[in-house]
């Protein structure tokens, strides 16, 4: 294998550890010498949710196991890391290097999952899903009855400044921290990658795809769909690891329903089937979470109804959409799609601004007004009690909705035409 | 006794409500093997349409209008949502119901606020009924009995005594074969959604009042409809009236009882104090894990018995 070969087969890694890197200095404050700590949260954020997203995408893409309590893992491993943390502190044992603090993390999530998936991989399908949810609901509950593992309501706090780094780094910065954060998250996604070449990973798909043969073949799905969950497991404490190396605190929401949800719709609207969708999907999700959260308290409606138009029209995802074009560009005739995606673009953004704008002007009356905000939008100001703002909002959001329709009528034969003339080409698709 | 009487009373109303919202769920869930997500979301919007109802026309009419309108929606989620993305597999469908169960919650935050409304009981039935050892029974959980017990006899009835009750019955278990004979078996999974959501938004109308009308009741009342739901067992109506009745007792004495291992441990001889190895887990009390119960139940059931009660067939 020599490097060139290895480049061009995995340049997508490189790409991602390069805006890792980067991706800061956009927001570096050169004036003071200093990254801006909003930037550095949201990218560590981003990270590993990323790593969480890719070990729910194990169960959910590659074997096709729906589970609805996924953040039990990524919260027992977080806990772990706590404890592990204070015991650290509190002991001063040099042996434990810092950097190899999070594997404390992989391997709570590592027993969580031999647990919980003993009993969780009994079943598949809609089962498997219920019982993920039984046991979801059971460990957030019993994390506000347990005090002294999981410290109740007010959680559990530690201290990541630990003095056993092997290479002398103390870990007091976030700039510091977010470097070991990239370190971790690379190797977890890339051992994870592996996984998915490995004979279990070949043969979670095959469960995926049919069950019965796979039994057929000669395989015990339960025992393959166990060895998933349990990896998955691993790696899901790991992001939890990283979780509480960011935050230094650890409460009962890490493992509750809303976490486990959010890994959910990183990973679909990313798309399960290729192995970097949830990465993508995580990006999203968590850029919304945390950029539109800024400008208005609606975000989680916009991210409910990006769920659901995934889910309707393109239940590939992102990845799903990006790998739709590929036959094109292969013929070089992308630049053919240009104009019909200029022209859907308008009506999207018409109907987008005036479901936004209804969305925005219904929240300010129930719960803006209240708390005494002044609404604007689109940088105007608007009165949410007039009639007015609301007519014309509607009437954007409707005239939007029926001309992209039109337009997508338009689109499709273009696209089809396009498709039909890859096939005749030999083009796979 | 006393304790027993008024709790039986009390949990019968809980299971009887319970019954109301898994009924629904139970026929879509046994015929279309979507588990409805969103199913506890109408029963919340059941709620707050009987709310703003009755503020212009009164409690009674809401009490009709409500579940109306709650059906119609459902109607809509079916023809335009589910039936788009049952092609795409379970999974999909599994999903886009979570996405709905998302938004509509959002949409009702936005619509009344984050905070509860007051949706009351209405004056006609806000008066005690009978006193049972020095307690009073409420005439609105009497009323909410009546309308779970005519509810049940209507789908019974329904279901057993009519044409469409029949083809519905043998969509539950043929849906092939029904569409072969003729019949056409998408409305008639249209109508069992609509209806199952209509029933869900009656529940919401009764339950509503009874309860707290807020933002997060569609998320502590749905798991527990799954729980009833998987309990009971796929297509047996009767397996989910006897489930939601004993999860309606469960809960309603395990809030009362207020005992934990370590009263139980107590009984052979042996007190836990806080240096006993594992206090901390043989202290807590029943009351305290009653909201847990459920789960445990689900849990245990879908692993040893994944059929549930009277199914017939797995989950």
């Amino acid at each position: 294998m020599n490097p060139l070969y290895l480049l061009r087969r995995h340049w997508v890694w490189l790409a991602i550890l390069v805006i890792m890197l980067a991706a800061p200095f956009l927001f570096y404050d050169w004036s003071r010498g200093r990254h801006s700590g909003f930037a550095l949260t949201l990218m560590s954020e981003m990270a590993l949710m990323a790593v969480f997203a890719l070990s729910y995408n194990m169960l959910m893409g590659q074997a096709g196991l729906l589970s609805f309590g996924h953040a039990i893992l990524f919260g027992i491993g977080a806990y772990f890391t706590a404890h592990t943390l204070n015991w650290v502190k509190a002991n001063d044992i040099m042996w434990l290097p810092a950097e190899l603090i999070p594997l404390a993390g992989g391997v709570g999530g590592l027993c969580c999952g031999i647990v919980a998936g003993y009993v969780a991989t009994q079943q598949r399908s809609t089962a498997f899903a219920m019982i993920t949810l039984g046991l979801g609901e059971l460990f957030a509950a019993a994390a506000l009855m347990f005090m002294t593992f999981f410290g109740g309501e007010g959680g559990i706090t530690t201290n990541r400044v630990i003095h056993s780094s092997i290479f002398g780094v103390a870990y007091s910065s976030a700039w510091q921290v977010y470097c070991l954060l990239i370190a971790w998250s690379m190797f977890a996604a890339i051992l994870m990658y592996l996984l998915t070449q490995t004979p279990l990973g070949r043969i979670a798909n095959a469960t995926r795809d049919n069950y019965e043969r796979t039994q057929f073949v000669g395989y015990n799905p339960r025992v393959v769909r166990y060895w998933q969950f349990i990896l998955a497991g691993f790696f899901a404490g790991i992001a939890g690891a990283l979780y509480t190396l960011v935050y230094e605190i650890v409460t009962f929401d890490t493992l509750a329903a809303v976490k486990s949800a959010n890994a959910l719709l990183a990973a679909f609207i990313g798309g399960g089937g290729g192995f970097f969708g949830p990465i993508l999907g995580a990006v999203v999700v968590v850029g919304l979470q945390s950029g539109v959260s800024l400008f208005t308290s609606a975000w989680l409606l916009y991210l409910g109804v990006l769920f659901i138009v995934m889910v309707m029209y393109a239940p590939g995802g992102l990845i799903g959409i990006i790998g739709l074009h590929a036959p094109i560009a292969r013929m070089g005739r992308l630049g053919e799609l240009m104009v019909p995606y200029l022209r859907a673009l308008v009506p999207t953004v018409v109907g987008g601004a005036g479901f936004v704008a209804v969305v925005e002007l219904a929240t300010h009356r129930t719960i803006g007004a209240a708390q005494g905000k002044k609404l604007s939008l689109f940088a105007m100001p608007v009165d949410s009690s007039s009639l007015w703002p609301w007519a014309i909002a509607v009437v954007l959001a409707v005239a939007g909705a029926l001309w992209l329709r039109a337009e997508g009528r338009q689109f499709r034969l273009r696209w089809n035409a396009l498709i039909e003339d890859a096939k005749a080409r030999g083009i796979g698709v | 006794m006393e304790v027993f009487v008024v709790s039986l009373l009390n949990g019968l109303v809980y299971g009887m409500l319970l019954f109301m919202l898994a009924s629904g769920l139970t026929l879509i869930f046994s015929m279309m093997g979507v588990l409805n997500f969103a199913h506890a979301s109408v029963y919340m919007l059941g709620a707050y349409f009987a709310y703003t109802i009755s503020l212009y026309l009164g409690f009674w009419p809401a009490l009709i209008l409500a579940p109306i309108l709650c059906g119609l929606l459902g109607a809509a989620i079916e023809m335009y949502g589910l039936r788009q993305v049952h092609r795409h597999g379970h999974i999909p469908e599994l999903l886009f119901t979570f996405g709905l169960a998302l938004i509509i919650e959002k949409v009702v935050q936005m619509t009344w606020g984050m905070v509860a409304v007051p949706y009351r009981i209405p004056d006609g039935l806000d008066f005690s009924l009978f006193t049972i050892y020095g307690t009073q029974f409420p005439a609105y959980r009497a009323f909410m009995l009546l309308i779970s017990a005519l509810m049940f006899a209507a789908i019974w009835l329904g279901l057993t005594r009519t044409r469409i009750g029949l083809i519905i019955q043998a969509s539950l278990t043929h849906p092939d074969m029904v569409g072969a004979l003729g019949h056409n078996v998408p409305r008639v999974f249209t109508i069992v959604f609509a209806a199952g959501t209509a029933l869900a938004g009656l529940a919401g109308v009764i339950g509503g009042n009874y309860r707290v009308t807020e933002p997060g009741m569609a998320f502590s009342m749905g798991p527990i409809v799954f729980v009833v739901v998987v309990f009971g067992g796929l297509g047996s109506l009767t397996g989910c009236f006897i489930a939601s009745i004993i999860m309606g007792l469960i809960q309603t004495f395990a809030v009362v009882l207020d005992y934990s291992l370590a009263d139980l441990l107590e009984l052979v001889g042996i007190v836990v104090t806080k240096a006993t190895p594992g206090a901390e887990f043989l202290t807590v009390s029943l009351p305290r894990i009653g909201a847990l119960l459920p789960f445990i139940l689900l849990v245990l059931i879908l692993v040893l018995r994944p059929r549930g009660l009277m199914g017939t067939r797995d989950t």
